[in-house]
């Protein structure tokens, strides 16, 4: 599978939307944005999952793919902006720093192509440009989560990792446990949801969860 | 058998879900029971199909976590019930409790990395369900951040996992793509570079459940905000899961000469992790965070330890997780049973114990020596075996190694003697028995291992550190 | 010969579109916002007017002011005339590099700041002021994107890209999708369009564009207006030229497939004026201080669609 193949150039163009909704996911001030551009990059990983499953023809990713659009896209969204709408408005926004975070995402993103594109040398075009943007993907979740104290954006930040990895899983033909690691992803996110949800940190700022440490 | 052993626990989970009539006591049956199936396990030494495997390096933690999963279920017979919990909290205490000593089994247990993968995010899910147990604002943040950053740390490694089945993707048949045997079989022949980037991952992300520097800090608040017992299982327990994890991911690489070498890793993260430890132990006012960040230092160790390699760098860390796993848990036991009495666990609260509560406090003490790297543990045995061995092939770090020890040692032994000895700040009311009787047993069986390791023991040991590089 | 008739065609069609389109956007937003508005021909009949008036110069402004108009709209004029739209191969065709087209752009955008800035009107500095701080970003973003295209498309002449792409030949590319956002964000912005600045107003606080010809008047304002609705013109040919150059006539064709190329061109031009409108309707304006954010978004994109050509076309 080499570019200018159509198996190809779709997986690239998903990947590359991920990668766009995760700068999306960064840009965003507000919760309710955040949630958006978070289903949003689930339906891509829901849809990358379905197209390699016809690639592949390997009807396990299928079930994988609608996992995440049902849980990432739809149910987790829902669940999440629920619990946006308990807060007072003023707390539905969280002043970011965005430009900043954005700038050192694009370098993360140029550091991930440096490592991942001589490592990959050898392989199939498909698989570094897998990996290159699943990297990617995964060291922007991580800016998110470093660059935002809100519990929730904490939580996306979270799931975007998370969908890094997926769809770095979804690129491996024929790699079994797919839709247990899927389910199990799943599981984690739920239980994530769930602990915000129950216990709900004072104001959901884990900036207040310094005020413990020590001792 | 290895099913057995996991679906044993799952099973008495489920049960004590659904009954929680009698759950103390159906929870140390339950226990009872997996670690005679461990025994019978480990007398049948390593093999297994498919899925589950017993080989020589998850063999000894096997029966590390039954006999602390024990030891543990007869503590929190009386200890639970002094948390007050309500009837609900305490359903969810006892299964999250045997949940969560099936997953570690099966995640110790597990040849598919994949399996393994998914039985330390349910273990860490439980652990963070029994942490976050007490409802006070400190335990629900210290339950969240142990969520947030494992969380992070299980993600990466399971991006790890998925790049060992990159790297071996041309050379393995698809069904055996992430077992350890065939991956460790064909590790000769795949990717270099993508074993490479796995390993990195594999031990960043697990090293953040093993508590190794810089992503340790999760580990000293969980451990303090929880409920005692969860202290206990953690150190002696998840922690090692992980640590396993880490070395599944070194036995993989060692098998492919182009790959990156793993040495310098793990010891660098060892001996960060251990000197930041050494420090920061003497800054403790919270016995249960010290422990905790005690916990660190000897994770530390032990990587430093499999980081030096070779037979005497293997067993060395090897018998130093099991010393680990059997002394960290007794010393919860004694501290989380005076900090009962006390009302509080803050070291400077608590003090005399030895002269308040003999058997208590002289049992603290001996932990705590233990811990310190004291004779006749087994901690002794593994720490002057890495010394020397680091000694022989890198002596050089020994310049990081000794001043290390030396200095947590000391830290230990400094809390040791304000918490045992002095004036007695407790009530007279008794030790009891459930907390006495594990204490002594892990003392027991860490001097046992100290002094003169068993034959079969022995012979294991040395088995898995042929496994190890 | 065919060159020669095709550039003069298209030379009469962009003078004459030009404050058509701007025209037919407003008439399209007025519609969208329940107002009947001013006929699409509004720009046209404004021109005449402001073009039989004796433009009033401000008492201390220098030569620039009587400069600046002729000097930004010959600039913008030779954009426009060099962006291929009903036809490739025009004459101008070989001087059709991007790079020349952004040094067009930026010689009409200085001189406009000149003009805003030497009336010596405080709301004149401020603008030019804005415009210049904003420059940087929508430059910088504009030539990053152009750059990855040129990547695609093996060279920076505007007419061989679109021509190539035309064929289909760039293939599905993420990196396209990330360019034509930077494009529309930088576009939008060079055009003072919402939700950057707003065509419309004349709010102290929020203006750019508007601030700068707010000295302007009579033949002046008529040149300015023609500029801006002719750089309107050239940008709109720009995007459609690069990512829908379907309809385009081939280089050496007959006149009917002028004819239908012509045709083509407005249908693109009408339809994208449209969306514009609706764009422009379901947005809000951002504050001034957000723009460079906007634009170091754009910046991103650029840099993003050059990032993944080279992952996807293994160069790295």
């Amino acid at each position: 599978m080499v570019f200018g193949q159509l198996p190809y150039d779709v997986a690239h163009l998903l990947g590359g939307l991920m990668l766009l909704c995760a700068f999306a996911l960064l840009a965003q001030r507000r919760l309710e944005a955040v949630v958006k551009a978070l289903a949003a990059q689930g339906v891509v990983l829901g849809l990358a999952a379905l197209w390699q499953g016809w690639v592949q023809a390997a009807p396990q990713l299928y079930l994988t793919g609608l996992i995440a659009i049902a849980a990432k896209g739809v149910l987790i969204p829902l669940v999440l902006g629920r619990m946006l709408r308990a807060l007072p408005p003023g707390a539905r926004q969280e002043d970011a720093p965005v430009a900043p975070s954005l700038l050192l995402a694009l370098v993360l993103v140029g550091l991930a192509l440096l490592v991942a594109l001589p490592i990959t040398a050898g392989s199939r075009a498909l698989l570094r440009m897998d990996l290159a943007i699943a990297l990617s993907l995964l060291l922007l979740g991580l800016v998110m989560m470093g660059t935002r104290r809100l519990a929730l954006s904490q939580v996306a930040g979270l799931m975007a990792v998370e969908n890094g990895v997926l769809l770095a899983a979804i690129g491996v033909a024929g790699m079994p446990f797919l839709v247990e690691i899927s389910t199990a992803g799943l599981v984690l996110t739920v239980g994530l949801l769930a602990g915000v949800l129950a216990r709900g940190i004072q104001g959901h700022d884990t900036g207040l969860l310094d005020r413990h440490r020590g001792g | 058998m290895a099913l057995a052993l996991v679906l044993l626990p799952a099973g008495a989970a489920l049960l004590l879900a659904a009954w929680p009539g009698r759950a103390p006591l159906l929870n140390i049956a339950a226990s009872a029971l997996t670690l005679i199936l461990a025994v019978a396990l480990a007398m049948q030494g390593p093999g297994g199909d498919g899925w589950l495997r017993a080989d020589a390096l998850n063999l000894p933690l096997v029966l590390l976590a039954a006999v602390v999963g024990l030891s543990t279920a007869v503590f929190s017979f009386a200890d639970v019930r002094g948390e007050g919990f309500d009837p609900a909290q305490s359903r969810l205490y006892h299964a999250a409790f045997q949940g969560f000593c099936a997953a570690n089994m099966l995640a110790l247990l597990s040849d598919n990395l994949g399996l393994m993968w998914v039985a330390i995010e349910a273990a860490t899910l439980l652990c963070v369900l029994m942490v976050g147990l007490r409802r006070t604002p400190q335990a629900t943040e210290a339950a969240w951040k142990f969520f947030i950053l494992c969380g992070i740390g299980i993600t990466l490694a399971l991006f790890g996992i998925v790049l060992l089945a990159m790297a071996a993707h041309a050379v393995l048949p698809h069904a055996a793509l992430l077992s350890f045997a065939a991956l460790r079989g064909a590790a000769a022949q795949a990717d270099a570079g993508l074993l490479s980037l796995a390993f990195i991952f594999l031990l960043v992300g697990f090293g953040t459940k093993a508590g190794l520097v810089p992503l340790h800090s999760w580990l000293p608040d969980a451990h303090a905000e929880g409920p005692t017992p969860i202290a206990a299982v953690l150190s002696g327990l998840l922690l090692n899961a992980a640590m396993l994890g880490i070395l599944r991911g070194t036995a993989i690489l060692a098998g492919n000469p182009a790959a990156l070498p793993t040495a310098p890793f793990l010891m660098v993260a060892g001996l960060l992790s251990l000197g930041l430890a050494g420090l920061s132990l003497w800054r403790r006012r919270d016995g249960k965070r010290f422990l905790g960040w005690s916990s660190i230092e000897h994770m530390g160790i032990a990587a430093f330890a499999f980081g030096l390699g070779g037979p005497a760098g293997a067993l060395a860390g090897l018998l130093h997780l099991l010393g680990h796993g059997l002394l960290k848990p007794a010393a919860f036991f004694a501290l989380g049973r005076a900090a009962r009495l006390r009302g509080s666990q803050a070291i400077g609260d608590i003090g005399g114990l030895a002269r308040s509560h003999p058997a208590l406090g002289w049992g603290l003490a001996l932990a705590m020596a233990g811990l310190a790297g004291l004779p006749p543990f087994a901690l002794f045995a593994s720490e002057f075996l890495v010394a020397a061995a680091a000694g022989r092939m890198a002596p050089f770090w020994l310049l990081g190694v000794l001043p290390g020890l030396f200095l947590a040692g000391l830290a230990v032994l400094a809390a040791m003697q304000r918490l045992c000895f002095g004036a007695p700040t407790l009530s007279a009311e008794p030790a009891g028995r459930a907390a006495l009787g594990p204490l002594w047993l892990h003392l027991a069986l860490a001097a046992a291992l100290g002094l003169a390791l068993p034959a079969p023991m022995a012979t294991l040991l040395r088995d898995a550190a042929a496994v190890l590089p | 010969m065919s060159a020669l008739l095709t550039q003069a065609l298209h030379a009469a069609l962009v003078v004459l579109l030009a404050p058509l389109l701007l025209g037919w956007v407003r008439w399209v937003k007025a519609r969208l916002l329940g107002r009947r508005g001013a006929s699409p021909l509004q720009p046209w009949r404004d021109l005449r007017k402001l073009l039989r008036k004796r433009p009033l110069v401000a008492e201390h402004a220098t030569v620039l002011t009587r400069a600046t108009p002729y000097a930004a709209l010959a600039a913008t004029l030779l954009a426009a005339l060099l962006v291929p739209g009903l036809a490739a191969g025009m004459a101008l065709a070989p001087l059709a590099d991007l790079l020349f087209l952004v040094a067009l752009f930026a010689v009409a955008r200085v001189a406009l700041a000149l003009a805003g800035w030497d009336a010596g009107n405080g709301f004149g500095a401020m603008g030019a002021g804005r415009e210049m701080a904003f420059a940087p970003f929508a430059e910088s973003a504009l030539l990053v994107a152009l750059l990855s295209l040129a990547l695609l498309a093996g060279g920076t002449n505007l007419d061989a890209m679109a021509s190539l792409f035309r064929e289909g030949g760039q293939g599905l590319r993420v990196s396209l999708l990330f360019a034509l956002l930077a494009l529309l964000a930088v576009a939008i912005a060079e055009n003072a369009r919402i939700p950057v600045d707003n065509p419309a107003t004349h709010l102290e606080l929020t203006m750019v564009h508007e601030a700068m010809i707010l000295e302007a008047s009579g033949r002046h304002l008529a040149l300015w207006e023609m500029g801006a609705a002719l750089k309107l013109l050239a940008w709109m040919a720009l995007l459609l030229a690069i990512f829908l150059p379907a309809g385009m006539a081939p280089a050496g064709a007959g006149p009917l497939a002028w004819g239908w190329g012509a045709l083509a061109w407005v249908a693109k031009l009408a339809l994208l004026g449209a969306a514009l409108a609706v764009f422009e309707s379901a947005i809000a304006k951002m504050r001034v201080f957000r723009v460079p954010e906007f634009l170091g978004g754009a910046l991103l994109l650029a840099l993003l669609a050059a990032a993944l050509l080279f992952v996807s076309t293994g160069l790295a």
